[in-house]
């Protein structure tokens, strides 16, 4: 008998080593992180947040739906299904429409009075450009978020195809 | 001129699931032989009634799924299960334990979790632990092998089938006469009787090396393993790690007191260690993946049978062993993905 | 003598080489007009430099390379251009891409390349990949890889290690046999080449070992040219024993890093032909307009090796080859393992093109209703690139990226050797094929996504700083009108 407890209490003990080598250790990343991964960054505020994080909060703490986000269309909003557990839907309407191909904003430099409304506006750095000179967008690095053609005063932002997409 | 269009590669080998299991099959001839010549047809009948639930358990679940029958039906799969299942089995067992154990094993074990290829556990060995859990008598209950010099009792072809089909004997036989425990059952009784290793084992159910009539089973299952392994329908991992665990752990027991533990040729040469090895752990749908985690797999199955022979309360441990280390199968394959070509260890 | 395998994984499979070995090279019948796609090699396609209805000349540049990977096109035949337009290509599966059409006169007359030298020793390194590029002479293995390119991001201090790569292992083809067996002496002139244009020392010529003939005739060629730094190495004749990654592993023992090239490990690799079109346009001033073409399969009434200028339309060179016989069924550029499926024969042979298969029934093996994967494993045990197949399919559906990632879907080389064994006749390779660029495209925008992130946060971070530092100004300001500073 002393011999079935030792090797039970074996096992147990190699069983709960791996359970422990296994579960979540320090550097798993919270449930925040993991929504915010599954978000394409485009900082576009349409899931009315303030920024791809903070509606990872809210969806964290359930104050969100799972179908905010415009940009990351359907494939995001299964993604968050999945990682939340719930069923998924289509984007809601009421946040925009679903682009069919990523766009980046464009600058009309012919047009563009110099003002840096936009360069405030941009939440991701991707228009340079110094007052009273024509402005101009890095299209690797913008996130087609729309947020600088509102503040334009003279209209001459538009988007346009991102480089690379085959219309 | 326009011709039809296929993806490469243009030229497949010539093979099949179908053909992978019609080979399982053929190579347990031996085995199903030498098992008719020292226990009876029992066998045969067993797995004639195993083969057709197996096949009409498969159609309904086909049909139930929306499945194509035909394909399925004819990849050899399901005989394959019914047929392990069966070897397992006292060749006298009543004909309900068979039929309800392989269907048990076909629509639960397989077909509940998506059929051929999805299931993660090896179904023959879940109908095999059901109907052990469910009926422990009926299931030990084995015939003494022929060559016992003790007062023979033969059934005829139409015996056997009638005590299987009816569940009793021919009126001038009792169950006593015509049952036997199995060899590591015996020896089990035998210790915990008081008998010491020697005394145990000079019971005529003995053999030279262990079990008598099963050692010569279990060299013919070696003879189809080896084939198995010549074809390359199987790879060594998992039967040389699962032989070797149970090789390393009863000569270590056996080294610390030859008294109270078998050795290691008495493992090897009774009960399911070998067709475990061959034909039941090497189920690769539920067996681990890659060749560390098979070694890995094969280790922890001969781990556990010769714990649970030896010190769990079923005389032998192959069905538990394979079906728990099933369920360490994501585990070992999370952490033995092999090294890809280019990439650091 | 059977050599080590280095390589694990890799396939025994039937040659299908002796039918079209059996007869030397013979020239392709003149084609009256040749099709010459813009993008025929790898890289960006190539810049015309002629217009519809200009007269050119045999061997005269037709199109200059874009900035970049690209390179140069010349006339195959002298002529008119009649066109420049889409047609149907064979390397984009008989989609349409940009080609220049020139209507041969049948005259040959030839364009002198005045920029050509002949003494390849007198000009620097550097020099000589140039020259090499204006030869037009990319990759004829099968990728098409401008060579010059290749050369050039190669380049390093003490010169890499040069593998030339006649380990032809793919079914059916057998251009570069013959040509190791004919044109012996074209090879180790390249080789010698392209030693000069890497400042290399050393030079490996890989072989099967399953064509003593091509290795006799090299063997010959290297000791008649003396040169002590170039070797042969014969190679177990496995499939795919050539494939770049796995040759280097085989010859050198090492591996190329999975994110590397083979010059990351200071290794070149060029294919035989590559050499012996170097070695014509240096010596015999012909820059690339015609290649070695394998015409075979049951489909076609005689195998044959082609010498073939490039543009020609395959139905000429079938019917060079006697033409099709009726059981043939599918049109493959390329060998049975990796070729292209093409939907008709109105295409024309472009530089990478080394084998045309008229395959019959008997050619191809059909494939059996597709089974569940039983995760036999038989998958991993030929993968070359060490995968896991069955792991990777169970991964396809439903799609997992995060795994697919870890088990090296990206690492594959589309090599088939799974598709070939596995029991359960699934398409393996067609699904890793197109399942790569949408799993490298996921991790293009998340890549993207991160980068964004970042800049998000590094603009918060700097308009918070930015907002404390005026406040702390405004303190500044503020403090002198409750009292004088004591400083």
């Amino acid at each position: 008998m002393i011999t079935a407890l030792v090797t039970i209490a074996v096992l147990a003990a190699l069983a709960g080593i791996a359970t422990v080598a296994t579960a979540s250790n320090a550097s798993e990343p919270s449930l925040v992180e993991r929504i915010d991964a599954l978000l394409p960054q485009t900082q576009c505020r349409r899931c009315t947040f303030a920024g791809c994080r903070p509606y990872a909060e809210a969806i964290a703490q359930g104050a969100a739906d799972i179908n905010q986000c415009p940009p990351g269309g359907e494939r995001t909003a299964k993604a968050l299904a999945r990682l939340m557990g719930v069923e998924p839907k289509p984007v809601g309407k009421e946040f925009g429409t679903v682009p069919d191909y990523p766009a980046v904003a464009f600058i009309d430099e012919s047009v563009c009075i110099g003002c840096t409304k936009c360069i405030q506006a941009c939440p991701v750095d991707a228009i340079v450009g110094a007052s009273r000179h024509m402005h101009t967008v890095i299209a690797a690095d913008c996130t087609g978020c729309e947020l600088c053609i509102p503040p334009c005063p003279v209209d001459c932002i538009v988007m346009r195809p991102a480089p690379g997409v085959v219309q | 001129m326009t011709f039809g269009t296929a993806p490469a590669p243009h030229v497949v080998a010539h093979t099949g699931v179908a053909r992978v299991m019609r080979i399982v099959i053929y190579a347990l001839v031996p085995t199903v032989v030498l098992h008719v010549a020292f226990f009876g047809v029992g066998l045969l009948v067993q797995i004639a009634l195993g083969s057709v639930t197996a096949l009409i358990a498969e159609a309904v679940a086909l049909r139930l799924r929306r499945k194509p029958v035909a394909p399925f039906l004819t990849d050899g799969s399901a005989i394959l299960t019914a047929i392990l299942l069966a070897l397992c089995l006292p060749p006298l067992a009543p004909w309900w334990l068979i039929v309800s154990g392989t269907a048990f094993a076909i629509l639960l074990a397989k077909h509940l979790y998506g059929g051929l290829g999805a299931n993660p556990f090896n179904p023959a060995m879940v109908g095999y632990a059901v109907l052990l859990v469910s009926f422990p008598v009926q299931l030990l209950q084995w015939l003494p092998p022929a060559g016992m010099e003790i007062e023979q009792v033969k059934l005829t072809v139409g015996e056997t089938l009638s005590t299987i089909l009816t569940g009793s004997l021919p009126s001038r036989l009792t169950w006593d006469a015509v049952t036997s425990p199995t060899p590591l059952d015996a020896l089990r009784t035998n210790l915990n009787m008081g008998m010491t290793m020697a005394e145990a084992q000079a019971a005529p159910i003995f053999g030279t090396w262990g079990g008598r009539g099963w050692e010569w089973i279990n060299l013919a299952t070696l003879a189809g393993g080896i084939a198995l392994l010549a074809l390359r329908v199987i790879r060594w991992h998992i039967p040389v790690a699962m032989l070797s665990a149970i090789v390393v752990c009863a000569s270590f027991m056996y080294v610390v007191d030859p008294g109270a533990y078998a050795g290691p040729i008495f493992h090897l040469t009774s009960g399911a260690s070998v067709l475990g090895a061959f034909f039941i752990a090497t189920d690769p749908i539920s067996a681990a993946t890659s060749d560390r985690g098979r070694l890995i797999y094969g280790a922890g199955i001969g781990l556990l049978t010769y714990v649970i022979r030896t010190w769990g309360g079923y005389p032998d441990g192959v069905a538990f062993a394979v079906l728990l280390m099933n369920l360490s199968v994501p585990l070992i394959d999370r952490y033995t993905i092999p090294r890809i070509y280019g990439h650091a260890r | 003598m059977i050599p080590r395998q280095a390589i694990r994984g890799g396939l025994r499979i039937e040659a299908h080489k002796a039918r079209s070995t059996k007869h030397p090279i013979r020239a392709a019948s003149l084609s009256a007009h040749y099709v010459l796609p813009l993008d025929q090699h790898s890289g960006l396609p190539a810049l015309p430099l002629v217009k519809v209805g200009d007269r050119v000349r045999m061997f005269q540049p037709i199109a200059q390379p874009a900035p970049g990977i690209s390179a140069w096109l010349h006339a195959p035949a002298s002529g008119e251009v009649i066109a420049i337009e889409p047609r149907p290509a064979p390397h984009r599966l008989g989609a349409p891409t940009l080609s220049i059409v020139i209507s041969n006169d049948g005259r040959d007359e030839p364009f002198d390349n005045a920029a050509a030298v002949s003494d390849f020793e007198q000009i620097s390194p550097k020099e000589a990949c140039e020259h090499i590029a204006r030869g037009g002479i990319v990759g004829l293995g099968g990728a098409a890889f401008p060579t010059a390119n290749k050369l050039e991001s190669s380049l390093c201090e003490n010169g890499p290690q040069l593998l030339l790569n006649g380990a032809e292992c793919e079914p059916y083809i057998s251009c570069d046999e013959v040509l190791m067996r004919e044109r012996a002496d074209d090879i180790v002139f390249g080789a010698r080449a392209l030693l000069h244009a890497l400042c290399a020392t050393h030079c490996t010529i890989a072989i099967e070992d399953d064509v003593p003939e091509a290795q006799k005739a090299l063997s010959a060629a290297i000791e008649k040219a003396c040169d002590s730094r170039i070797r042969l190495k014969v190679v177990p004749a496995i499939y795919p024993a050539g494939g770049e990654r796995q040759l280097i592993s085989t010859v050198f023992g090492v591996e190329v890093p999975h994110d590397g090239l083979p010059a990351d490990i200071g290794v070149v690799c060029q294919n035989v032909g590559t050499a012996a079109a170097i070695a014509r346009w240096i010596r015999d001033r012909q820059p690339l307009i015609s290649r070695i073409v394998t015409v075979t399969g049951d489909g076609v009434r005689d195998a044959a090796n082609l010498e073939t200028r490039i543009g020609t339309p395959f139905a000429s060179l079938i019917a060079d080859g006697g033409g099709y016989t009726e059981r043939m069924s599918r049109l493959i550029m390329g060998g049975s393992m990796m070729g292209a499926p093409l939907p008709h024969d109105d295409l024309p042979v472009i530089k990478a093109t080394n084998c045309i298969v008229a395959a019959s029934a008997l050619d191809l093996q059909p494939r059996g209703a597709e089974m569940p994967c039983i995760r036999c494993g038989a998958c991993s045990y030929v993968c070359p690139a060490y995968l896991l197949p069955q792991q990777l399919h169970w991964y396809l559906h439903p799609y997992d990226s995060e795994q697919l990632q870890r088990h090296g879907l990206l690492d594959c080389i589309e090599c088939g050797c799974c598709d070939f064994v596995c029991p359960s006749q699934i398409p393996l390779a067609e699904r890793f094929r197109e399942t790569k660029p949408v799993l490298i495209r996921e991790l293009d925008s998340r890549r993207d996504a991160d980068a964004a992130r970042a800049r998000f946060h590094a603009r918060n971070a700097r308009l918070e700083r930015l907002e404390a530092e005026h406040r702390a100004k405004l303190a500044e300001k503020r403090r002198p009108k409750i009292g004088p500073s004591s400083s």
